[in-house]
């Protein structure tokens, strides 16, 4: 009942807001927070923000999740919320090309964000100017079972033979190694971040992300022989393009596979399906190369104000507010995820403490594929992605394919 | 008749097609009657494997008062009904005003008016899709019901008029002309004369145009975004997504979207026929 | 009958004038709602569209005019050549909806007790929201657990997930579309074959004509303005697919079960899709396809018009 009625208090708001009803001193706040976790999170920051600015009044609207990213480039040109939720990197890049994002800027200094909000600025930065404010983010990871890998003698590899290794136990012992479900495509951006990021490094996946590298190089098609080497003897799961990455879930908990390469998202239903923190692991994706430093993917939340606003200032005011120590520390305990500010507290948690450290040490952070390459080249590449790893034997003419379409999304 | 009456066949003949007539029905229904299944079994028959077997309890009233308590499909419903009921109403309106006027009378631009509706009746309505979608957002509608019906009425129209037109031309048309010749008003003979005659195709198109804007889905997902203007077939969609895996949901939700249409058909069975069959006996 | 209105004073100039005038005027004034809702929302969105295929447009940002730039990009589109390959395939299955209909049809056309029922459960795939049965065969396809592959299990033929097969995707969700058609093309057919002149059956049965020869020389002939109808009805629903591939596989697996309509919105309104140019020209080249057709059509009705005459 708590959802239909919160759904039909954002229509109404939605209604009165667009009969042009906006008082002085409202804000209107668009969120993809479907999910309970992040929903609650939102009311929160909202009621703690209510409190210290007791003039300003918030109306949030909650979006499906999957809808929302359609959704956004039709409510920024037709009628603009005062904030809106969105991700970093190059995700952001149409709105604030099309200037349907705000220049906040003047946020950062006033606050000096540059400082406490530091390991995201650069992803925030486009034409030297900074277009939101990041709130939270995660690590990805492996995420393996403790007692499988026990139950077999398996130690958590360090290296990509070690890796192997463990995967060719694992699938002798009848057991599918790796669960992953890409119906939906996105989860296959995080293997090929991982491989490239290990395979080749940091400033090389970004180069390539960035539309200044041809698919074609080597260097992408040494990415793919590693690729290769776990799908020909079939280690991932059966069936995965018919599985979304929920899909995959139950595989993990009913013990059918071993490890799932995904984001800190996925611990909550899991451990909600039943396994405990003594059955569930996380390790850092192994070193391939020897040598390349370790960058990690750890996407990045964020909030924005359009450009067709219509209370800039209280928008700004919550940004500021957004950007707290205090308040990241709060919000991100109710996500499970890790603030962006350098001076929050980090949750207490088995995961989230393994995620800081390891992202705190290292040496630089990827968003994701899909926030990271351009909206046209992020869709065929995670196609291409997805297609190799059901054909892996068609890996020249995907890359072929894919080079032809970074030629014109990069013109 | 053809074929020939089964009373006149053999026996065992007869005996065969009594058979045949309801596993021929079980088979054809045979995903419909699954989802039904497993929209009342409980959670835990599917997590069990039991998949096909019997529920192993009737989860009828929990799955379906989930359904209404954990998602916004009760808004979802009441939005396809803003968006139909308006819709069949201007469309009807608008079509026996086009179809009247293709109909009754003979000038010189009947035949192009009337192959413009056809034509573009039959048009692959995505060419439309990015101009409507501005147009709608222009015209300050987008993600309101009211852009979903307008658009909806101004396209039906085609289909309708289609309709009107050939069921009005079929009416006698001495009516008309004795009508005119004492002097009534072209407007009064399509109130008084023409109009009441119309009841028939009235029924027909209202419950055909009923049905295929509550099963519309494109338009759905182009025109309207938030869950407040969300008719079921999109709203559906969303639903799916969040409840991934949990197909007792998936299963009962279907079946709630799905029940409006299919009482309209039972209730109004011979009119929806008759509207949809329009054309397939004459030549 | 409502002749006995009065036709009231007529002592005013201006309304003998319109007296004079309105059976020229009136068929404007009926048509004027219906005509400009429709060529607003219909007609003038066509050519909005031709023109919009000319530029580059994000649909956000300003538009730039690039000339044939992306029919060019078009014609040397891996994908638009899938999804044209797909259409075809659509087409060409989906005909089958007309004599599997037509099937169905005679099994049904009998008078026993209760066949009206069967005639209606028949009938009523036609009825459901494509968006149901897109999600119903999504659950009977379903891999590991779906109904059809325990049967394929059973039958010895393994796990094959059809929905993420490159080879059975497209074949599958024409299945799924097949069933509401067949059932929409057996009503049709249903209703033609009440009409069918008894007198002619009967004197084709005093000839000895058997039912195979007697359903292709005389029951088909007849009913010709049925399958006339359910021809066009099925051409136009297997080139305006889009909610089943939407629903049930979102164009993948890698883009191998997308279609014109589907790859049009991908490109245009989709999570990734900023090419509203792009998409307009995709539209375009269906909006040729579907003009082939639509020209047949109405070639044959203005035939049918004339012969009325």
């Amino acid at each position: 009942m708590k959802r239909y009625l919160a759904g039909t208090a954002s229509a109404l708001a939605v209604m009165s807001w667009l009969a042009g009803s906006a008082l002085a001193g409202t804000i209107v706040i668009n969120a993809d927070t479907s999910d309970p976790a992040p929903k609650q999170a939102m009311e929160e920051v909202i009621a703690g923000f209510k409190e210290a600015h007791p003039d300003v009044e918030v109306e949030l609207n909650i979006f499906d999740h999957e809808g929302y990213k359609t959704s956004i480039r039709n409510f920024l040109t037709a009628d603009a919320p005062d904030i809106a939720l969105w991700y970093a990197g190059n995700r952001m890049a149409p709105y604030v090309n099309a200037g349907l994002f705000e220049d906040v800027s003047d946020v950062w200094a006033d606050n000096s964000l540059d400082e406490t909000l530091k390991s995201a600025a650069a992803s925030m930065t486009m034409d030297g100017k900074k277009w939101g404010v990041p709130y939270t983010y995660y690590q990805w990871g492996i995420y393996y079972r403790k007692d499988i890998f026990a139950e077999l003698g398996i130690e958590p590899p360090k290296t990509w033979d070690e890796f192997l290794a463990a995967c060719a136990t694992i699938k002798e012992a009848g057991k599918a190694p790796i669960a992953i479900g890409t119906k939906a495509l996105w989860p296959t951006g995080g293997w090929f971040d991982y491989l490239n990021l290990r395979v080749n490094g940091y400033e090389f996946h970004m180069e390539l992300t960035g539309g200044e590298v041809p698919y074609t190089d080597d260097r992408v098609k040494a990415v793919f022989e590693r690729w290769a080497e776990l799908v020909e003897p079939g280690y991932f799961v059966q069936n995965h393009a018919a599985l979304d990455w929920q899909d995959a879930l139950p595989l993990l908990v009913q013990g059918e596979a071993a490890m799932y390469l995904i984001g800190n998202f996925a611990v909550a239903p899991l451990r909600e399906a039943g396994l405990t923190d003594d059955q569930l692991g996380f390790m850092q994706f192994p070193e391939i190369t020897p040598g390349i430093p370790m960058a990690e993917d750890a996407p990045t939340d964020t909030m924005h104000i359009p450009a067709n606003a219509k209370n800039k200032e209280d928008a700004k005011k919550f940004l500021a507010y957004l950007a707290q120590a205090d308040v990241q520390s709060k919000i991100n305990a109710t996500l499970g995820q890790l603030p962006v500010n350098n001076q929050s507290d980090v949750p207490e948690d088995a995961f989230l403490g393994a995620g800081f450290d390891m992202l705190s040490n290292a040496y630089a952070l990827a968003q994701f594929y899909d926030r990271d390459a351009v909206a046209e080249m992020a869709k065929a590449g995670m196609e291409g992605f997805q297609e190799f790893m059901v054909k892996p034997d068609r890996a020249d003419a995907i890359l072929e394919r894919l080079e032809k379409i970074r030629g014109r999304a990069h013109k | 008749m053809f074929p020939k009456p089964i009373e006149q066949a053999a026996p065992a003949t007869r005996f065969g097609y009594n058979i045949a007539l309801p596993v021929a029905l079980i088979l054809w229904l045979l995903p419909l009657l699954g989802v039904m299944m497993t929209s009342i079994k409980p959670a835990a028959d599917l997590t069990a494997g039991n998949y096909f077997g019997l529920p192993s309890s009737i989860a009828l009233v929990d799955n379906y008062t989930a359904v209404f308590e954990n998602s916004p499909i009760g808004q979802y419903i009441w939005n396809s009904f803003k968006v139909t009921i308006p819709t069949v109403i201007g469309t009807i309106a608008l079509s026996t005003l086009t179809g009247f006027a293709l109909a009754v009378y003979g000038f010189r631009a009947n035949l192009l008016v009337f192959f413009m509706f056809v034509a573009g009746n039959f048009v692959p309505f995505q060419i439309l899709m990015v101009p409507v979608r501005d147009l709608t957002l222009n015209l300050g509608l987008y993600d309101t019901t009211m852009g979903l019906i307008l658009f909806h009425v101004a396209f039906q129209t085609g289909f309708c008029t289609l309709f009107m037109r050939n069921f009005i031309k079929a009416l006698p048309h001495e009516l008309i002309e004795s009508a005119r010749v004492e002097g009534v008003s072209e407007f009064r003979i399509f109130w008084y004369i023409v109009l009441p005659l119309m009841r028939p195709a009235i029924a027909a198109l209202a419950v055909l145009i009923f049905t295929f804007i509550w099963n519309d889905y494109f338009w759905a997902t182009v025109l309207v975004q938030g869950s407040h203007a969300l008719p079921v077939t999109a709203g559906l969609y969303s639903l799916n997504g969040q409840w991934v895996a949990a197909w007792h949901l998936i299963s009962a939700g279907s079946i709630v979207a799905a029940l409006p249409p299919v009482i309209m058909f039972f209730l109004m069975q011979r009119h929806f026929i008759a509207g949809l069959t329009l054309g397939a006996t004459k030549g | 009958m409502a002749t006995s209105v009065a036709v009231g004073d007529t002592s005013q100039v201006k309304k003998n004038w319109w007296k004079a005038n309105q059976r020229r005027l009136a068929p404007w004034i009926f048509l004027a709602p219906g005509v400009f809702m429709f060529l607003l929302y219909v007609i003038f969105p066509i050519f909005e569209s031709m023109w919009i295929s000319f530029y580059d447009w994000d649909g956000i940002g300003d538009a730039t005019w690039i000339g044939w730039d992306n029919y060019i990009e078009l014609f040397d589109d891996d994908a638009f050549y899938v999804s044209l390959k797909n259409n075809v395939i659509w087409l060409v299955l989906y005909m089958l909806a007309v004599p599997a209909g037509l099937l169905i049809a005679i099994f049904l056309n009998q008078n026993v007790t209760g066949i009206r029922l069967y005639k209606s459960l028949f009938f009523f795939p036609f009825v459901i929201s494509q968006v149901v049965v897109g999600l119903i065969f999504a659950w009977f396809y379903a891999p590991n657990f779906g109904l059809l592959t325990k049967i394929l299990a059973g039958l010895g033929l393994g796990d094959i997930a059809i929905l993420a097969d490159e080879r059975f995707v497209t074949y599958g969700i024409i299945a799924a579309g097949l069933w509401p058609q067949i059932a929409y093309c057996m009503i049709l057919y249903l209703t033609g074959l009440n009409n069918v002149s008894p007198d002619q059956i009967e004197a084709a049965r005093l000839d000895g004509a058997k039912s195979w020869r007697m359903l292709w020389y005389v029951i088909i002939p007849q009913l010709r303005p049925a399958t006339f109808i359910a021809v066009v009805v099925t051409i136009i629903g297997a080139l305006r697919s889009f909610d089943l591939i939407s629903i049930m596989t979102d164009g993948g697996p890698y883009g191998s079960s997308r279609v014109l309509s589907f790859y049009m919105y991908e490109q245009a309104l989709s999570e990734y899709g900023f090419r509203m140019g792009y998409g307009a020209a995709i539209a375009v080249i269906l909006f040729l396809i579907m003009m082939l057709f639509i020209t047949g059509f109405i070639w044959k009705m203005i035939n049918d018009e004339r012969g009325v005459r």
